[in-house]
């Protein structure tokens, strides 16, 4: 894993220095908080609705247990006890106080982390599949070449001022973890005749104008990434519009100006671009590429595990629940179910934090992965630790089986924390959890995300939820709006609205005649949620959600 | 006819804790929306606003939020500052816990 070298740390401990000098200066009246807000905003710093919040990055989801430990050291030592996991892949405290925060800096600065946001309209930090160099359908680890996309466009002075922010999701295996057809540009790899490549993906995007992102380029050759990217961005400097703020994302230039026409000039302008190249782009690709090169595995039977799995049918379920398939067959990837029934989607307290640091030191090559899915990963298990690792999770109460079924919910922090909320969507997320818990049918409904925002920011990414929830403000009053058939994955589409929206307290019943409009539906068992509104599209599920309205029709 | 005028109280947040607060007739800051000044003039609204705006050392963000005159003072009009005023509803914290604490 990737070490800061001395340039990195020297570097940190310097904008923490000055960050810590900006903040006496606000508090002792020499600035304004109109100077003070694009500050602390740089440092990761953000005022809600009850107090301040700080988000911390964490680079492709990526962390060491000594991370980890200084994650729950600042939720126990400056927060509440515990730290929440956003669709980002970063983490935030809800509760800090000014004058902490030059020490929670320095504290995280100590373990390599940083809350500097690369903010303003240039290239934010790439994400990456967060089951990178572990999952058995992986062509190839694709962080190194986020990292680096990341070093190519720090500072780049070509990128500095775009039209807009610009976000880049890289993902190492056909299979899509990353959402790549929801940024701006997405990298998914794939095979052409045996050799590996790049699928190129641009303008796609959530927000308030959602689009799904179209195929630029079917086939890139590895070694032409930077080259291809900064044709892609210099056409978006010439065509980007500068005159809307809401029209100046590269999704609106793409659609504008059609896909045919976006590609014909990037072309053009690749070839030209491409002799500007020396190799020593390639020569850092493979210098970064040491940096994340794979534990060297162990290896053995995995009697233990066997022998648990048919003797333990809690054990069993978590097992048929929480892991992927790994590179190497008798390892596995587990996913740590941040979602257990009725509490915060995403809420990770300081023990907690801790216990994962120590099942990774001991059983996990000192790995860890936040997902944008709110959840924590050990990429590299080796199966036998199975048995050993669930009964500390239990203990801890980490060993909820729900990955990827209703409860494992993305919730934004809505009107519970964020400013900019119009809805809340925390109590929504809880609500349905334990409705379906109750219900017990978690297990036969089977694979479905729900996705939950609390305004049109999407940071719940609701319009790529298989069913999708938008909370409104209605008339002063909150209103639930649901979207059907929406998908993240590499068939990625945005969900359908069904009508008309629901109430806070008609939202939760509304979800159940969905659910049992599906069980209806389906034409057997194995027919997911997903599939089964792809053959029968909307009709079912308008009746089931508005019985009067297909009363007065008749 | 102009519309008439809904009652305002300022109101804003702590700068060191973050915590909301809303502003008194007598240029202080309370932690309750019930010991904030109601204003029920556009005018005077606006100057009030400008006041609190002046103690940039104490507070972040004032704004003038929606009000009702309640049987023991302010209260909120729109869920916003309903949430606002009482903290956030997954766990008992911010003034929820304060008021435990009492
Ligand atoms: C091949 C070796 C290198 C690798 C694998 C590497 C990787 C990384 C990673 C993973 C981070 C954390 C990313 C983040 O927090 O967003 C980082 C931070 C940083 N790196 Fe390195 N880096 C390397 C060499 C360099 C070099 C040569 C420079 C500059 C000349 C540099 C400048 C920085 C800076 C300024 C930061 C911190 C600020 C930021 O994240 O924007 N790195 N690097
Ligand atoms: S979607 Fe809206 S409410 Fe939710 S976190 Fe983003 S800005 Fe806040």
């Amino acid at each position: 894993m990737y070490k800061y070298n001395n340039f990195d740390e020297a570097f940190l401990a310097e904008r923490n220095a000055q960050f810590r000098a900006q903040v006496e200066r606000r508090i002792d009246g020499s600035l304004t908080e109109d100077e003070f807000k694009p500050l602390r905003l740089m440092n990761g710093l953000y005022l809600q609705l009850h107090a301040y919040m700080l988000r911390v990055a964490v680079p492709y989801g990526t962390l060491n247990p000594n991370q980890m430990r200084a994650l729950a050291l600042l939720a126990e030592k400056w927060d509440k006890g515990y730290g929440h996991l956003t669709t980002r892949q970063n983490i935030q405290y809800n509760w800090p106080k000014l004058r902490d925060v030059p020490d929670m800096l320095d504290a995280l600065g100590e373990v390599g982390l940083h809350a500097i946001q690369t903010s303003g309209n240039t290239i934010r930090n790439t994400t990456a599949d967060h089951f990178a160099g572990a999952a058995a359908d992986e062509i190839e680890d694709p962080r190194p070449y986020a990292e680096l996309i990341r070093q190519w466009s720090t500072d780049h002075p070509e990128f500095q001022f775009l039209g807009r922010k610009f976000k880049i999701a890289i993902t190492g295996s056909e299979t899509d973890r990353a959402v790549t057809k929801a940024h701006d540009v997405g990298l998914r790899m794939v095979r052409r005749d045996g050799v590996p490549g790049f699928e190129v993906i641009v303008g796609g995007g959530l927000g308030r104008t959602p689009m799904i992102g179209k195929v630029l380029r079917d086939f890139l050759p590895r070694e032409d990434i930077l080259p291809y990217l900064e044709s892609v961005l210099s056409v978006y400097n010439v065509l980007g519009r500068r005159d809307n703020k809401y029209k100046a994302r590269i999704k609106i230039t793409v659609h504008e100006n059609g896909i045919d026409t976006y590609r014909e000039m990037v072309e053009e302008a690749f070839v030209l671009r491409k002799q500007e190249f020396d190799g020593t782009d390639q020569q850092l690709l493979a210098e970064i590429k040491e940096h994340f090169a794979l534990p060297a595995f162990r290896s053995g039977d995995t009697a233990k595990f066997d022998a648990a799995y048919e003797a333990d049918p809690v054990f069993r379920a978590w097992v048929d629940t929480n892991l992927s398939a790994h590179r190497q067959a008798d390892h596995t990837i587990v996913t740590i179910s941040v979602k257990n029934h009725g509490e915060t989607p995403g809420d990770i307290t300081a023990e907690q934090m801790r216990v994962v640091a120590d099942l990774s030191e001991e059983f996990g090559y000192s790995e860890l992965r936040l997902s944008h899915e709110q959840n924590v990963i050990l990429p590299h298990i080796h199966k036998d630790d199975l048995p050993a690792i669930h009964a500390r999770l239990r203990a801890a109460n980490l060993a909820t089986a729900n990955v990827g079924l209703i409860s494992d919910i993305i919730a934004c922090p809505g009107m519970d924390y964020c400013a900019l909320a119009t809805a809340r969507s925390i109590p929504v997320a809880q609500e349905i959890a334990t409705r379906f818990d109750d219900l017990k049918l978690e297990h036969e409904v089977g694979d479905l995300k729900i996705k939950i925002s609390g305004c049109i920011n999407a940071c719940g990414h609701h319009h790529v939820g298989h069913i999708g929830i938008l909370g409104l403000d209605r008339a002063g009053v909150e209103n639930y709006q649901i979207t059907l058939g929406g998908d993240g994955s590499e068939d990625a589409a945005i969900g359908t609205r069904t009508g008309p929206g629901f109430s806070y307290e008609e939202i939760v019943p509304a979800i159940e005649r969905i659910i049992q409009a599906y069980l209806n539906e389906r034409d057997t068992a194995d027919e997911t949620f997903i599939e089964t509104y792809r053959r029968v599209g909307m009709a079912p599920f308008k009746a089931a959600l508005y019985p009067d309205a297909a009363k007065k029709v008749a | 006819m102009p519309r008439p005028f809904t009652p305002k109280v300022v109101t804003a947040n702590d700068l060191l804790e973050g915590d909301v607060i809303y502003f008194t007739s007598d240029d202080g800051w309370t932690r309750e929306m019930s010991g904030a000044e109601l204003l029920t003039d556009e005018a005077h609204a606006q100057l009030r606003l400008l006041e609190a705006q002046k103690q940039n050392l104490k507070i972040v963000g004032a704004y003038l939020a929606d009000a009702k005159a309640g049987e023991n003072g302010p209260e909120p009009t729109h869920f916003r500052e309903e949430f606002r005023r009482k903290g956030p509803s997954n766990y008992r914290h911010g003034k929820q816990e304060a008021a435990a604490n009492v």
